[in-house]
């Protein structure tokens, strides 16, 4: 069924969801890419128009990629919950926005309700909803998951800590882990992404991680980011593994590139769940997405990149990961070409996530080809902490030696956690003070002593 | 009443920890900020990097050079990128020549194999190419005659993704094509020249069938260190009549697992 809208004597036409959605869509690289674009401003708007008037249960009823080849589309379905879907009280796309912004709905009730939003629905109604909107409505909504932190109660920053080394040198990446818990860092996690996928290596580094965390018995969890399948055969081999993690995408095909299935995940999943290593929660999963992906890997199905980017988060819930971090200026601009687009990216993502019941985190970051730079950087940091975004990256000086990116720092997070009177996760504040690093009030400790008991770290 | 940097600053008590690595640790701070020099340092970094992606490259400079240098017949190329902006949005145009430049590559094919095309493109970083190319050519092309390998002519390619050198590859019927590029750049590393070189070459083959060496640059990998290894791909890659996957390098971490450091 085609979609029309005529503005004065032009009709424009959308001959499907998926155009009618990706037309909609707020201008990026990627979709131009693609050609899935809107063609005009106009257009973009009449789709809009369209799509606000669309009823969200013809959205449910649609499959963007056929349930025949793609297990995303049948996981989606086969998890929608109709009874929390009928609970909200609208009928189309533009009555949906307008309910989320309502002061009676709640962060509760959203929560409540989450399990009734499919990834379509939630990706429909962030293109009529500007950057304002995203923002409120993620900002009632708090995802709370728990390992050896709790991350995502209200008026909490978490924040990876990310010692990133180009050849997994050992002094080098506990120099990074010292200089960022001193600042505050690591209680989302102490992640690597290892120079090499080698299993050997990934052991050592996840044996080093966990040595440091033992030697100060520090509330956090560790993390290689390595391929899922390697981390199940250091699970097998008794390698002391916190969390799993994997890039994952929203389509089967893409999901294809990254080699994992559903099943692939399940078996991590559950490897990781059983080693029982959390001591205030069970959340074992830390999954990373970001816009562009399935095009890169031509597995998007003529979707717009956001759309698909959704999706990944309808796959994400269903192992109630502990962390879901959109990596979202890394890929370049072919996908988001500038800070406008990477800050609007970064703020769907957020959102999107988070609606559909997730611990969202935003790698808030660019490369040196993209038209964008620290200022880019701090507007969406202060825009996400303002959002209630669960946790950030923290990343020495802000420049990660290892993947030739520019990150948040770890002075980016004390000032985001100072002006916007944010705290750390409750386990890593008591350790943080407890330590001798932080204060009371949550200021750094001064003078030449603070850091000695860090100096003494094994690993250095 | 004017004060030093020294009261101003709040020096992180751990700076002798910057000799193990390269990451901007112990930077001190200013309320929760990074101090002003560090603050200016890393903007340096950034604008060379930028530079090196957005500044022209003088390429009949280039050309005159290469020629000079290689005695090598150098053609000239462009993708079918127009400019930079076009050539950062759409990554399929700077993968494939022009019209002109294609209907130059036709004019250049002989009828016999050659062994080997060298295709230098600028990629994401002009200054990789200026800097790097010259003295990276005076090593490796005395290797090349000395290994008796038969070279197509020097392509130069302005606006160029790696995978153009499929095409010259296909038109100039080469065994083995090998794409020199500036890489994109890094906040200190601006200038990094990477190797991709492939076996029988053609439009539409996989980036697993490429070999790649990276960040060849007076500070990383020396002129040198990659020329040999290029010479060793070559090598092997001829000797196997495969590239990419096919011919990885083989483990660097021994098998106690102990980490390189």
């Amino acid at each position: 069924m085609a979609y029309k809208r005529s503005i004065g004597v032009h009709t424009y036409i959308f001959d499907t969801l998926a155009d009618l959605l990706a037309r909609a869509t707020p201008l990026r690289s990627g979709d131009v890419l693609a050609g899935v674009a809107a063609r005009s401003e106009l257009e973009r708007v009449a789709a809009q128009m369209v799509l606000a008037d669309l009823p969200l249960r013809e959205i449910i009823a649609t499959d963007l990629i056929p349930a025949e080849i793609d297990e995303v589309t049948r996981l989606i379905g086969e998890t929608h919950d109709a009874a929390a879907f009928r609970r909200i009280p609208a009928t189309t796309v533009g009555d949906f926005r307008n309910w989320l912004l309502l002061d009676t709905t709640t962060g509760a009730i959203l929560r409540d309700i989450a399990r009734g939003i499919t990834p379509e629905m939630a990706a429909a109604v962030s293109k009529i909803m500007r950057n304002q909107d995203l923002i409120a409505v993620a900002a009632k909504i708090r995802n709370v998951t728990a390992f050896r932190t709790t991350i995502g109660q209200a008026g909490r920053l978490a924040v990876r800590l990310q010692p990133n080394d180009p050849v997994d040198s050992p002094r080098g990446i506990a120099a990074q882990i010292v200089d960022g818990l001193c600042y505050g860092c690591g209680d989302a996690v102490i992640g690597i992404n290892p120079a090499g996928d080698n299993p050997a290596q990934v052991a050592a580094l996840l044996h080093m991680l966990d040595e440091i965390r033992r030697q100060y018995d520090i509330p956090t969890q560790s993390c290689v980011l390595t391929h899922v399948t390697t981390t199940i055969e250091a699970i097998e081999r008794g390698v002391p593994v916190d969390l799993v993690f994997q890039s994952i995408g929203g389509s089967q095909a893409v999901n294809d590139s990254f080699g994992v299935n559903i099943s692939l995940l399940r078996e991590a999943h559950d490897a990781a769940g059983q080693l029982r290593r959390g001591t205030v929660g069970d959340n074992c999963m830390y999954f990373e997405t970001g816009q562009g992906s399935a095009l890169s890997a031509d597995a998007h199905h003529g979707l717009d990149q956001q759309t698909i980017e959704v999706r990944a988060y309808g796959l994400a819930r269903a192992f109630s990961p502990l962390l879901v971090n959109t990596v979202v200026g890394f890929i370049g601009p072919e996908y988001l070409y500038d800070g406008k687009q990477i800050t609007r990216a970064g703020l769907e993502d957020h959102f999107c996530g988070k609606l559909l019941g997730l611990p969202m985190g935003v790698d808030v970051c660019y490369t040196n080809h993209a038209e964008a730079d620290q200022d880019d950087m701090d507007n969406l940091l202060t825009l996400l902490g303002v959002a209630g975004c669960n946790f950030v990256m923290g990343v020495a000086g802000a420049d990660d030696v290892m993947l030739n990116y520019q990150s948040t720092s770890f002075h980016d997070a004390m000032y985001l956690r100072s002006v916007l009177g944010l705290r750390p996760a409750p386990e890593f504040e008591r350790w943080l003070i407890d330590m001798g690093l932080f204060n009371g009030d949550l200021r750094p400790m001064d003078g030449p002593r603070r850091a000695e008991k860090l100096l003494g770290m094994k690993s250095l | 009443m004017s004060v030093s940097d020294d009261e101003l600053v709040q020096q992180d008590a751990w700076s002798q920890l910057r000799r193990h690595t390269a990451a901007r640790i112990a930077l001190g701070r200013c309320g929760n900020a990074a101090p002003t020099a560090a603050l200016l340092d890393f903007r340096l970094g950034h604008a060379a990097a930028r530079d090196a992606v957005h500044v022209p490259l003088d390429f009949e400079e280039l050309q005159r050079a290469v020629q000079k240098l290689t005695a090598l017949s150098v053609l000239q190329l462009h993708s079918d990128a127009r400019d930079r902006a076009e050539y950062l949005r759409r990554p399929d145009l700077g993968a494939k020549p022009d019209q002109a430049s294609a209907a130059l590559l036709r004019r250049a094919a002989t009828a016999d194999a050659c062994d080997l095309a060298l295709v230098a493109a600028d990629g994401l970083s002009a200054a990789a190419l200026t800097q790097n190319l010259l003295p990276l050519l005076q090593i490796l092309l005395p290797k090349i005659r000395r290994a008796g390998l038969r070279l197509a002519p020097f392509c130069l390619v302005a606006q160029g993704r790696v995978a153009i050198g499929d095409h010259v590859g296909a038109a100039l019927n080469t065994r083995l094509t090998a794409v020199l590029i500036g890489e994109r750049p890094g906040l200190s590393s601006h200038n990094s020249l990477g190797v991709y070189l492939t076996h029988n070459a053609r439009p539409g083959v996989g980036n697993d069938k490429r070999n790649c060496i990276s960040n060849i640059r007076p500070e990383g990998l020396s002129h040198e260190a990659a020329a040999e290894k290029l010479m060793y791909l070559i090598g092997e890659s001829l000797r196997r009549g495969v590239s990419g996957v096919a011919l990885k390098d083989t483990q660097s971490v021994d098998a106690g697992g102990r980490l390189r450091d």
